[in-house]
């Protein structure tokens, strides 16, 4: 059986229906990583005798009949998210373990004593977590650059990055390595990739999926989605992953509907909402296009052609830039060098405050420390209001502006970034260019609705084809019609499957 | 929203706040890349934002009570074991009366 081109649903079934072995599957993902991995970096570890084990615990509970919807099922889980030693039972040394390192120093030799709820749902729905995947340090980035194990590299140009923060888990699924990974999105991060590595990717309605053990970022936007090669396999995942948590209190407590059998059934009548914005400046034309195409495509499958307007999409990033580091600034003080993590050496006569910065100095790269510092500052006495609360003030009109647009459409067609991955280190040093990456995605977290990236073709930049994503947003909790109608572009853009060449 | 100037003094100020040393070289990127953000963001005053409730959250937020019942807590030698410096079951931390304090 070859891996590589088998979907996650395929290889459930295979592995259902025991004409495949979650072993044999696992050991040859295993293979193929190894040989992968080093040109791309997307993971930062690979479990081998682990995912082994937990792919023999898979074979014997189906042997047990158990009916397990990712029965065999490799994935790759963002180094942001905890995995316990604790996962068969309490007491018992088997299962994952290893460390969370929020690809950062300060958690370089950190080992989770729990086990993130979404990675625990995977693993009881018969996946086997195969290793943990490069990010921006504490998903804060927008190409998978800001990690202490370096650059993660697009599959499909080895020069140019993924995206980011979750590019790890993008370039791994891009490349073949695994069928589904996990990604968090406080911004764009699971969506902003998926549209660079050319894979689906879904940031569900905030509250949908547990946070539990995802180390937190910004609170009120973050969310953890599945990542994979087809909507199909992202609409299995989500259907594991989604549920009330009573772990996290920001679960939503909604029924999870069985999306993946409804994707083939056309969403009637749909009305496209495509905001002015999508056109504005700033936007390569080859992603213009891409969109045109894929508004083109939904058309032809009966899709009605809406106009709307986002007229804050610009305002959105600046308010963003106030918000997601306000609260990262307060989510980080938990690393202060006493309970876990990394510590720093005293020198004489210094006392517990040198201890904070020493280790917090030492321990957050320059992107970590820069969003600290201007989250203190937005919230600093006299700043307060001038900063903080006017942003809350443009994220209630954002979300007022998505729902009027949502009187008039099903759904919103717009691209996921400005254009495709950027060459590694060009953005690098201007951090506005970076966050200016983030335009099409951020108003979406901070209105809390599902979005996801489908691929929308190639296009040739430099003597390369790179992937192009378009993005479907739909209202709050309205995850059925976004994957339907992203469904509906799958199937009427009808691309060929391509592998890139890894060089 | 006032025009704000990152001095190196004001940048050693905001990096006291956050607990966090920061070097010379540091502090002088800082300045300029803070600055650039504040900048760019500051974009926000244009717009007419009276009478708008600021919004914190999305979610279906409400107060929430769990059961009165114990459950399951991690075993204290799995936190003890990811501490960086126990002494005996305490995690050890430098003096932080009298002089220790700092700030």
């Amino acid at each position: 059986m070859k891996v590589a081109a088998r979907s996650a649903g395929e290889i459930a079934m295979a592995v259902r229906s025991r004409s495949a072995t979650a072993t044999q599957v696992v050991s040859l993902t295993l293979d193929r990583i190894e040989a992968v991995n080093p040109a791309i970096n997307a993971f930062v570890d690979i479990f081998k005798a682990r995912a082994m084990s937990a792919a023999e615990d898979v074979d014997a509970r189906i042997a047990k009949g158990e009916n397990l919807p990712l029965a065999g099922v490799p994935v790759a889980l963002k180094d942001n998210m905890c995995l316990g030693p604790d996962l068969h039972a309490p007491g018992d040394t088997r299962g994952y373990g290893g460390r969370t390192t929020c690809a950062s120093r300060i958690l370089e030799n950190y080992r989770s004593p729990f086990t993130a709820t979404a990675a625990q749902r995977l693993i009881e729905a018969g996946a086997v977590i195969v290793g943990k995947t490069n990010l921006d340090e504490f998903a804060m980035g927008s190409s998978t650059e800001w990690s202490i194990f370096g650059p993660t590299r697009n599959p499909w140009d080895t020069e140019r990055v993924a995206g980011g923060s979750s590019g790890g888990s993008a370039a791994a699924v891009a490349a073949g390595l695994v069928p589904l990974a996990l990604g968090s999105d406080t911004g764009g991060s699971i969506r902003q990739p998926a549209s660079h590595c050319g894979v689906v990717g879904v940031k569900p309605t905030y509250g949908r999926v547990s946070r539990y053990g995802l180390a937190a970022f910004a609170s009120s936007l973050d969310q953890i989605g599945p990542m994979g090669a087809t909507v199909a396999d992202a609409a299995l995942a989500l259907e594991v992953l989604c549920g009330h948590d009573p772990l996290d209190s920001t679960s939503a407590p909604r029924a999870v509907p069985a999306w993946s059998a409804e994707l083939g059934r056309p969403v009637e009548a749909l009305r496209l909402g495509v905001p002015k914005q999508a056109r504005g400046a700033g936007v390569q034309p080859e992603v213009t296009a891409a969109l045109d195409r894929a508004v083109e495509a939904l058309r032809g499958a009966g899709g009605k052609f809406v106009e709307v307007d986002l007229p804050l999409t610009d305002e959105g990033i600046a308010a963003y830039y106030i918000i997601a580091p306000a609260e990262a600034s307060s989510n980080l003080a938990r690393f202060d060098g006493v309970r876990y993590g990394r510590r720093a050496a005293l020198g004489p006569g210094e006392g517990l405050f040198e201890l904070y910065c020493k280790s917090r100095g030492e321990g957050f790269g320059d992107e970590v420390r820069r969003r600290i510092m201007l989250g203190t500052h937005v919230l600093s006495a006299g700043y307060h209001d001038a900063y903080y609360t006017t942003a809350q003030k443009v994220r209630r009109r954002v979300l007022d502006d998505f729902s009027r647009a949502f009187a008039a459409c099903d759904v919103i067609v717009m691209p996921a970034a400005p254009g495709p991955a950027f060459g590694i280190g060009e953005k690098l040093n201007d951090p506005l260019a970076m966050y200016l990456e983030d335009v099409f995605t951020v108003g979406v977290n901070l209105a809390g609705l599902p979005g996801v990236t489908v691929p929308a073709g190639f296009v040739s930049e430099a003597g390369r084809d790179l992937p192009v994503g378009v993005q479907i947003i739909a209202p709050a909790f309205e995850e059925g019609v976004m994957l339907r109608a992203a469904a509906m572009l799958e199937r009427a853009l009808a691309l060929p499957r391509r592998n890139p060449v890894i060089s | 929203m006032p025009g704000h100037e990152f001095s190196d003094e004001y940048i050693r100020k905001l990096a006291k706040l956050s607990r966090l040393t920061v070097t010379d070289a540091q502090s002088a990127e800082l300045r300029t890349s803070l600055s650039t953000i504040v900048t760019y963001v500051e974009r926000l005053r244009r717009l007419d934002l009276d009478g708008v409730e600021p919004l914190a959250n999305v979610g279906e937020l409400t107060n929430r009570l769990d059961d009165d019942q114990p459950g399951p807590t991690l075993p204290p030698e799995a936190l003890r074991g990811i501490a960086p410096e126990m002494h005996d079951q305490f995690l050890k931390v430098p003096k932080v009366l009298g002089d220790g304090g700092g700030a």
